[in-house]
């Protein structure tokens, strides 16, 4: 029998691996798939929790974060476009201004 | 045969989402993040959520990741950038440190053994895209109409950012 | 009852030439505007000076108070506790003869500067300078409480170190400044001190003010010659050595004369220096009830005028024999301070404005020439070594003839201003119920050698054959009528400004005595301070001085144009004695080894064993406290995006973790 900590389990592994892309990882695009996953293992989540409780306000909330990721995708993406544009690269460590 | 399964496509989502994180080029973390997104579908499937599924496939593995993948072929990025990682002990450190608390999470907090009026039976018979559309479009409206103006943002958003000459 | 409200235009004027010069004269550039605007300045508040003492003349009543908004009470300053200090001005007949010479003289000077200073760097510089002066100078005279009067005493302290530090590209000016001003500082300590003892004394007795009418007329609430009033005159005296330049506060004096010309003879001789014998006389009612502080005045005063006098027989820089002959007749005014006969002391304090400012501003022209013949023939000697002159009076005829007038008034020889104020003093020192027949004989003995080397510099300068070198003496030319003009004006007032005090005995009518009565009159009756003896004695004495002023002109002219080898035979037969005088009796020497090095040592001291362990080991200890923490801290602030995002999910999960656990 498959209960709702099997897919809780299985979302937490992936939310993990995503904080450790993000961490780790150089290039932006990458940092940016990485948080995909994370939002991913979240709407898993939503989705196990909401099915084991027989609610459909966790299904409605994936589909805003979808929305969300949609967003950001169209924004990130432009971003790293102009970026990429002014500095021939999409290395986080060459965007380092806070660095002096 | 179902538990089976279920330890298979979970094996893959890991694996892929461990791709996803240590593949040298982009494209190949593209790809593992596409299979990730098409084993997750198959979860919501086995949770009885195939509206869910079908946008998952959709607007993930269809459009988003389409446009990621688009974007590094602009790009050109090859695999020859120098470090693919920085500070990985530390990130190793912080993911196990997140893995260990929701573990706990888990392990701790038992799921309330609530059952809502939303059961399997209901969704087979009532059909799950009418369910959630009855809920976005009847509780969730307002939500709803602002998150259009947060994709409107979005898009304007976009287009200043990537045109050439503000 | 008349209209007195408008007092405040008379420092006003200067004032905004002051700053019209010193915030746009950069960008004029045009000296003739900028002399003009200063000149104009000086001359509307002279206009304006004039004006009220003429008012005031015809006025019964003699002492005004104002403020800047007219009446009394309302233009506050300060008003702390019980003690309400106004901008208020007074003008009665002391003040009001005061900013006639201040102004009067303070025009001239301001219109000889043009020529005089012209094509000088910096001219607006010291046109505002100058201008500055004036303001403060009469804020200084025409305050009506002891505030208002230290902002100018203190104002026209900073204008002299700014003016004798002109050319502070020069090392010797910028010392000479920096020296000025220590030791007037050391007289305004104790002008401060005596200020707050004598607020706190009358406050004791329930009079909290510091103007001066309410001083003069609860002076009476102290013990008559007490130890606190006592106290009280010497430190305002103390405040007057320094700016009055009078032992031991002298010395700043002579360096200052490496300022401009006109600087010396407007502030340090004509008003500025003044300053501590206006002091004393418009405290004279305080003064008057310490015999002991009026002593001590009028021995240092006697003893500064000889001393003085003694220096100014061997200089041989022009400047400098005046300068010492400034401090003397400076001592000359304290010592008629300190005996009482405080209308001489004002009256000689008017004529010396006459006769030194013209003696100076005479200098200068002198000065000029030499310096425009010297940069002609490409020469770099002194144009102030008398050595160098000789025979000019054939070049600089008028220059010539207003210094020899005013050398003659200076003198002391009748007919002249300077006999007529002079004599005065030396009769009171002898005569006064305060004064002493020593003091006489030193003063007679001073006037004697005052009429000495003031020949000795009109005969070297202006009498014998011309020791100017070959190649440049032909080109010394007679001054501009800029130079002249003030000169002329100043020596016709050098003849005939002794004329408002002719003594009763010679049949004047003594207007000035008149005049000033409503200022001094009180305080001399109430102390019965008054000269008495009979007319023969004043004829005796006052012949006297005549014939001791004619034997030093008559030794100057033997020994300088007779006899041009024998100072030099009298400087080998006495060479000690010479050396001592011609090295100023090394007081300067003396000072620099009591004080100056003492306060070397010690700020060494400080600065070795207190400031740079303690006070610097403190600061740098703070600052390597800081700078170990923050290099440690440093390794946070990488910079780089990954390790902030990673110290926040970290710190993410510690919150998380608290709450859970």
């Amino acid at each position: 029998m498959i209960t709702v900590n099997h897919y809780l389990v299985v979302s937490a592994i992936l939310f993990s691996l995503g904080t450790f892309g993000v961490l780790t990882r150089r290039n932006a695009i990458v940092i940016f798939m990485c948080i995909e996953l994370m939002l991913n293992a979240v709407n898993l989540t939503f989705i196990a929790l909401s099915n084991h409780l027989g609610n459909m306000d966790g299904q409605v909330f994936v589909f805003f974060v979808m929305t969300v990721a949609a967003a950001e995708a169209a924004v990130g993406l432009a971003l790293m476009i102009s970026f990429f544009r002014n500095r021939e690269s999409i290395e986080v460590d060459d965007i380092s201004l806070l660095k002096w | 045969m179902q538990v089976l399964f279920f330890y298979l496509v979970a094996f893959v989502a890991v694996a892929s989402g461990l791709l996803v994180v240590t593949c040298k080029s982009p494209v190949n973390s593209a790809l593992a993040l596409v299979n990730t997104f098409f084993c997750l579908a198959i979860f919501y499937v086995m949770l009885h959520a195939p509206f869910m599924a079908a946008i998952q496939i959709m607007v993930y593995a269809g459009a988003i990741m389409v446009l990621i993948l688009f974007v590094i072929m602009l790009l050109n990025l090859g695999v020859e950038t120098m470090k693919k990682t920085t500070h990985t002990v530390w990130g190793i450190v912080a993911g196990s440190l997140v893995m260990m608390l929701t573990f706990f999470f888990i392990k701790r907090g038992q799921p309330a053994n609530i059952s809502g009026p939303i059961t399997n039976e209901v969704v087979e018979s009532v059909g799950h895209t009418q369910l959630i559309g009855k809920h976005i479009f009847v509780d969730f409206l307002l939500p709803f109409e602002i998150t259009s103006i947060l994709l409107l943002v979005a898009i304007v958003g976009a287009v200043i950012l990537a045109k050439k000459e503000v | 009852m008349q209209d007195y409200s408008l007092l405040w235009l008379i420092p006003f004027f200067p004032l905004v030439g002051s700053i019209i010069n010193g915030l746009f004269g950069k960008k004029i550039r045009n000296e003739a505007l900028i002399g003009t605007i200063g000149t104009a300045a000086i001359g509307a508040s002279f206009v304006v000076s004039c004006t009220y003492f003429f008012k005031l003349l015809g006025d019964a009543e003699k002492i005004h108070e104002t403020t800047i908004f007219g009446a009394m009470g309302s233009g506050t300053w300060m008003n702390v506790g019980q003690l309400q200090i106004d901008w208020g001005f007074l003008l009665d007949p002391l003040s009001a003869l005061m900013i006639m010479v201040v102004t009067g003289v303070g025009s001239l000077i301001h219109l000889y500067s043009i020529g005089y200073m012209h094509g000088e760097e910096g001219f607006y510089r010291f046109f505002s300078y100058l201008n500055l002066f004036c303001f403060s100078m009469l804020m200084l005279v025409l305050g009506n409480n002891a505030m208002v009067m230290f902002i100018g005493w203190e104002g026209v302290g900073l204008c002299s170190y700014l003016l004798i530090g002109y050319y502070f590209e020069k090392k010797s000016a910028g010392d000479a400044a920096k020296k000025a001003f220590v030791v007037n500082r050391v007289g305004d300590f104790g002008f401060l001190i005596g200020l707050f003892l004598l607020f706190w004394s009358l406050g004791q007795k329930g009079v909290r003010t510091i103007r001066f009418t309410e001083i003069a007329a609860n002076a009476h609430l102290l013990e008559n010659g007490g130890t606190i009033v006592t106290i009280v005159t010497l430190c305002f005296f103390l405040g007057a050595t320094g700016k009055s330049a009078q032992i031991p506060l002298y010395t700043w004096l002579p360096d200052a004369m490496e300022g401009p010309t006109p600087v010396s003879a407007l502030i340090h001789a004509a008003t500025m220096v003044t300053a501590g014998v206006y002091m004393i006389g418009r405290m004279n009612g305080l003064f008057a009830m310490a015999p002991d502080t009026m002593m001590v005045i009028a021995i240092v005063g006697a003893a500064t005028a000889i001393f003085a006098a003694s220096i100014g027989l061997a200089q041989n820089d022009i400047k400098r024999v005046l300068a010492y002959s400034t401090v003397s007749q400076l001592g000359y005014m304290f010592l008629a301070m300190g005996v009482g006969a405080f209308t001489a002391g004002i009256f000689h304090l008017m004529t010396h404005a006459f006769f030194k400012a013209c003696l100076f501003l005479g200098s200068g022209s002198v000065i000029h020439g030499m310096h425009h013949a010297y940069h002609h023939a490409h020469l770099h000697d002194d144009p102030q070594d008398m050595r160098n002159m000789g025979g000019l009076r054939k070049k600089m005829p008028i220059t010539f003839i207003t210094f020899l007038v005013s050398t003659i008034a200076i003198a002391g020889i009748p007919g002249f201003s300077g006999f007529f104020s002079k004599d005065e003093i030396l009769w009171w020192s002898f005569g006064s119920t305060r004064g002493g027949w020593i003091l006489w004989v030193v003063g007679a003995i001073a006037a004697g050698m005052t009429a000495f080397y003031m020949f000795r510099l009109v005969f070297m300068t202006f009498f014998g054959e011309q020791k100017t070198d070959p190649r440049a003496k032909d080109h010394i030319p007679e001054s501009g009528l800029t130079i002249t003009i003030p000169l002329m004006v100043l020596g016709a007032l050098a003849v005939i400004g002794g004329y408002i005090g002719v003594p009763a005995i010679l049949g004047g009518a003594n207007h000035i005595h008149h005049f000033l009565e409503p200022v001094f009159g009180q305080a001399q009756k109430l102390h019965a301070i008054e000269a008495h003896g009979s007319h023969a004695t004043e004829y005796g004495l006052m012949g006297i001085s005549v014939g001791i002023a004619v034997i030093g002109i008559f030794g100057a002219w033997f020994m300088y144009v007779k006899n041009p080898e024998m100072p030099k035979q009298l400087v080998a037969k006495f060479k000690w004695l010479h050396t001592a005088i011609f090295n100023k009796w090394f007081v300067d020497e003396l000072y620099d080894a009591m004080f100056v090095n003492a306060t070397k040592r010690a700020g060494r001291i400080c600065w070795k064993g207190f400031d740079l362990p303690i006070i610097d080991g403190i600061v740098n200890g703070v600052g390597w406290l800081v700078r170990g923490f923050s290099a440690a801290l440093r390794y946070t602030q990488s910079g780089q995006i990954h390790s902030y995002a990673m110290a926040m999910v970290i710190g993410a999960v510690i919150i998380v973790a608290a709450y859970v656990l």
